[in-house]
């Protein structure tokens, strides 16, 4: 790689640090205007004033906000998430397992959808507009438009239910060994794989026929090469910059949009442990969350900026 | 019952006949197969608990938040599962009376003043150290610390000191209490090694089941005590594992598809479907708690009680135990108490639904316009249609209810027993007296009625002194009335736990002090070969 490219790419990390920076103001301000405290939530409807106020001090809930805040960011630039107030728990700990539970079924999701995706993509390019390209959106179109937790209750109640196939508890823990855990996770990846398809290929699709209108597309036509090989040789490699995109946008929701198929599936992922800790309030984690969500977020979008500007010379040299 | 189908039951409960074949048996003698399945579990219930295998419970009610430090519990899973490694001074059994547990007798000075609990000796807990009379003051004391987190710091308060004596324990509590045995049976007061001061959430107890996993919001799993004190009743699986889903309809088919054997609230809405899937058994049980809708008796317009009488003789009950328990349930009069409680008077008038006696109460209130009611789908299940049922039922007296829907993310820190008129519910307590100390007594934290009567505070002082059970009786009948009649509290009905067990499951005991067979499911039901 060049200079400017490597000037490019430092630009973006920089870019996407300061964006983190402004996410963590915005995240730490979001979880002040909650209603209701981390206290009142731990002791719930048996909480008695004297057992609240005791719980609030020992909290240091009473500091001021902006005290709050940089103590926090402190602490995370060193390392330390600190302590789930719920359970006392270390949260860098346990969210290390949870992400990592979420990672492996995006990953998987994403090995099963990817692929599939961008093959049906450039099949229904081959044969657009034809019955193969109208039954290929149509199924895709289907799929994406059903509720994930319709799909997901309809596959249980066949797959694991009446099949018995895959089990319908996705439970996964340490030590279990990868075939088992494939099996635990086939359901929620098939859910997850016919939730992200259509949008990927119709973007495949979308794409390469953009690019198929180009007078060299044409050229290769007439050197007499077959409708496939335009295709992958001169249409599709043309057509990554925008496909990396949603692609890269479809594995961001892959991480943080999981949430409903999750509970639906009971899989310890970050959704769930998420949704545990908003309701109990417990700011910390849920503060920890939402950094690592945005994280997550910003460096994808990064790879995708960076996979652009690498595929098209066009963008290393702005004018 | 044909006595063929009863041998045939038996051989399947010593295994000598397959499940399968019964079932077809009891068909060809034209038996369905509910019935099939009940005489089975009894059967397997003589036929007495088999040994070994791995009982799974699939539970609503964990969180990644939940700790194992007793003093934190409040959801079901923790507390459900640490009624299996964990255990209490005493046992409250389904028939309401104590059972001895860690502590083997008790008894107190003629003033129900004094209290002295002799210890069970031999029993060990899960680090190999003996438990001794210590470990018990040391737990009491940790959960009578005013700056404990304690679950049970209201249960404690009543208690001036816990002292050893030799292998008892004596309490000496400020006031007098016949009903202490009763408090001992908290789930929070599991007997922990020095009380848990070292380490509150180590999960050590003395229970027939030792923590291995504790991962919380996913599963937590006991591997069987080889040295419990008391295998024989309990414990009788090797392995136990709660799985949290808390989705209700991913636990419906995790128990469809075998995953587990056993799961917790089945909705009423379903229980007619779960109950028609081959081989599953709901298990319903009449049980102390209740929904409620609450109205602050010292707040306008609710301080009238006339209004308030207005509104009890507005509640169509058997309406609501139809359509929102499905008939899962019984209906309520207006006090807090049914016959699942110890000394309960069943010959209380009850209060029928009224439109008459409701419009008139209303004019007599002088109250104009509407009355606002608030709840969110938190308050109870159901508590949205049954505000609806409500609002439907009064209006035909002439009342009319506005029905506010709040939202469930701090519906009990900004509505409950903030707000003057909610919907809300209660678990119930193990007696009379712990329900209305929390809920009904003037200086009670969680009076969430504001029901401030010094006639009613003052026998239910005296009654926690009285030893006579027809005296106490007495007592209790006259405050059931006096909230019946006075309080701000509508109990329209008191809700069935509903649970369900697939095939597998055997021993399964009817008890109605908690959800899951009283909360011993996982140690008292065992899984048939």
């Amino acid at each position: 790689m060049s200079g400017p490219v490597l000037k490019l790419v430092a630009q973006r990390i920089v870019m996407g640090l300061l964006l983190l920076l402004a996410v963590s103001v915005l995240i730490f301000a979001g979880t002040q205007i909650l209603p209701g405290d981390v206290a009142q939530s731990i002791l719930g409807q048996s909480a008695t004033p004297e057992a609240l106020a005791n719980l609030r001090r020992d909290m240091g809930l009473n500091d001021p906000a902006y005290i709050r805040y940089l103590h926090w960011l402190g602490g995370i630039l060193t390392g330390d998430l600190g302590t789930a107030l719920s359970s006392g728990q270390d949260i860098a700990t346990s969210l290390k397992g949870r992400l990592w539970n979420t990672l492996f079924l995006a990953f998987w999701a994403a090995v099963v959808s990817i692929p599939l995706a961008i093959a049906l993509g450039l099949l229904a390019v081959r044969y657009r507009n034809g019955w193969v390209d109208k039954l290929i959106s149509g199924l895709g179109l289907a799929s994406t438009s059903l509720p994930e937790f319709f799909t997901g209750y309809l596959l249980i109640y066949f797959v694991a239910v009446r099949l018995q196939w895959f089990p319908s508890v996705s439970t996964v823990y340490d030590g279990m060994p990868l075939g088992e855990r494939l099996s635990a996770i086939a359901l929620p990846v098939t859910v997850l794989t016919l939730v992200v398809l259509a949008h990927m290929m119709r973007m495949t699709r979308a794409a390469i026929l953009n690019v198929m209108q180009s007078a060299y597309i044409e050229t290769a036509e007439l050197k007499g090469l077959t409708p496939l090989q335009i295709i992958t040789r001169h249409a599709f490699p043309n057509a990554i910059a925008p496909i990396v995109n949603v692609v890269m946008l479809n594995l961001a929701f892959l991480v943080v949009g999981v949430v409903v198929v999750e509970v639906i599936f009971v899989y310890p992922g970050m959704g769930q442990y998420l949704v545990d800790h908003v309701a109990k309030r417990d700011v910390p984690v849920v503060q920890a969350c939402g950094l690592v969500f945005a994280a997550v977020y910003i460096t994808l979008n990064i790879i995708a900026d960076i996979v652009a500007i690498v595929s098209n010379p066009r963008l290393r040299h702005p004018k | 019952m044909s006595k063929e189908l009863d041998y045939l039951s038996r051989k399947v409960a010593r295994g000598h006949l397959s499940r399968r074949d019964f079932l077809g048996r009891a068909a060809a003698l034209g038996v369905t197969t509910v019935l099939a399945n009940s005489l089975l579990s009894s059967a397997a219930l003589a036929e007495g608990p088999v040994k070994g295998g791995t009982l799974k419970a699939g539970m609503q009610g964990g969180a990644s938040t939940d700790s194992m430090d007793p003093a934190t519990w409040q959801s079901q899973v923790p507390y459900k599962f640490g009624r299996q490694w964990g255990e209490q001074l005493v046992e409250i059994q389904a028939d309401g009376t104590l059972n001895p547990k860690l502590a083997t007798e008790w008894g107190s000075t003629p003033d129900a003043k004094v209290w002295t609990f002799k210890i069970r000796k031999g029993v060990q807990f899960h680090n190999g150290k003996e438990m001794t009379a210590d470990d018990v003051v040391a737990t009491m004391e940790r959960h009578s610390d005013a700056n404990s987190k304690s679950g049970a710091l209201g249960v404690m308060k009543g208690i001036d000191n816990v002292k050893k004596d030799g292998d008892t324990v004596v309490f000496t509590l400020k006031e007098p209490n016949a009903d202490l045995p009763f408090l001992m049976d908290d789930y929070h007061l599991m007997i922990q090694p020095n009380g848990g001061k070292d380490k509150p959430t180590a999960g050590i107890g003395t229970g027939p089941y030792k923590v291995v996993k504790d991962e919380p919001g996913v599963r937590h799993i006991g591997e069987k005590f080889a040295s419990y004190w008391d295998g024989d009743k309990r414990g009788h699986a090797d392995q136990i594992e709660i799985i949290v889903i808390n989705d209700a309809t991913a636990r419906t088919s995790a128990l469809q598809s075998g995953q587990v054997h056993m799961i917790n609230r089945v909705e009423p809405k379903i229980v007619d479907l779960v109950k028609r899937v081959p081989g599953v058994t709901i298990q319903n049980v009449a049980g102390k708690g209740h929904y409620v809708f609450i109205a602050h008796c010292n707040t306008a317009p609710f301080n009238n009680n006339d209004l308030r009488l207005a509104l009890k003789y507005a509640m169509n009950r058997e309406d609501m135990v139809q359509k929102i328990l499905r008939g899962y349930g019984s209906i309520g009069n207006d006090f807090p108490i049914n016959k699942a409680y110890p000394l309960f008077s069943d010959d209380i008038e009850q209060r029928a639904y009224d439109p008459d006696k409701a419009a008139f109460h209303f004019k007599k209130s002088g109250h104009d316009g509407s009355v606002l009611l608030r709840t969110s789908d938190v308050a109870f299940p159901g508590a949205i249609d049954a505000a609806q049922l409500f609002q439907q039922s009064a209006a035909k007296a002439g009342i009319k209810i506005e029905v506010k829907r709040e939202p469930g993310d701090g519906y009990w820190s900004e509505v409950w027993n903030k707000q003057p008129f909610s919907e809300s519910y209660w678990g119930g307590r193990p007696t009379q007296d712990q329900m209305y100390s929390t809920a009904y007594l003037s200086t009670a934290d969680w009076n969430d009625t504001r029901f401030f009567n010094e006639k009613f505070d003052k026998t239910l002082i005296a009654a926690r002194g009285e030893l006579d059970p027809a005296k106490r009786k007495q007592m209790y009948r006259d405050m059931s009335v006096t909230v019946r009649d006075e309080g701000g509290v509508i109990v329209p009905m008191f809700n069935d736990f509903i649970d369900a067990t697939s095939a597998k499951v055997g021993g399964w005991v009817k008890d109605g002090n908690q959800e899951m067979s009283g909360g011993y499911a996982l140690s008292r039901c065992w899984l048939m070969a």
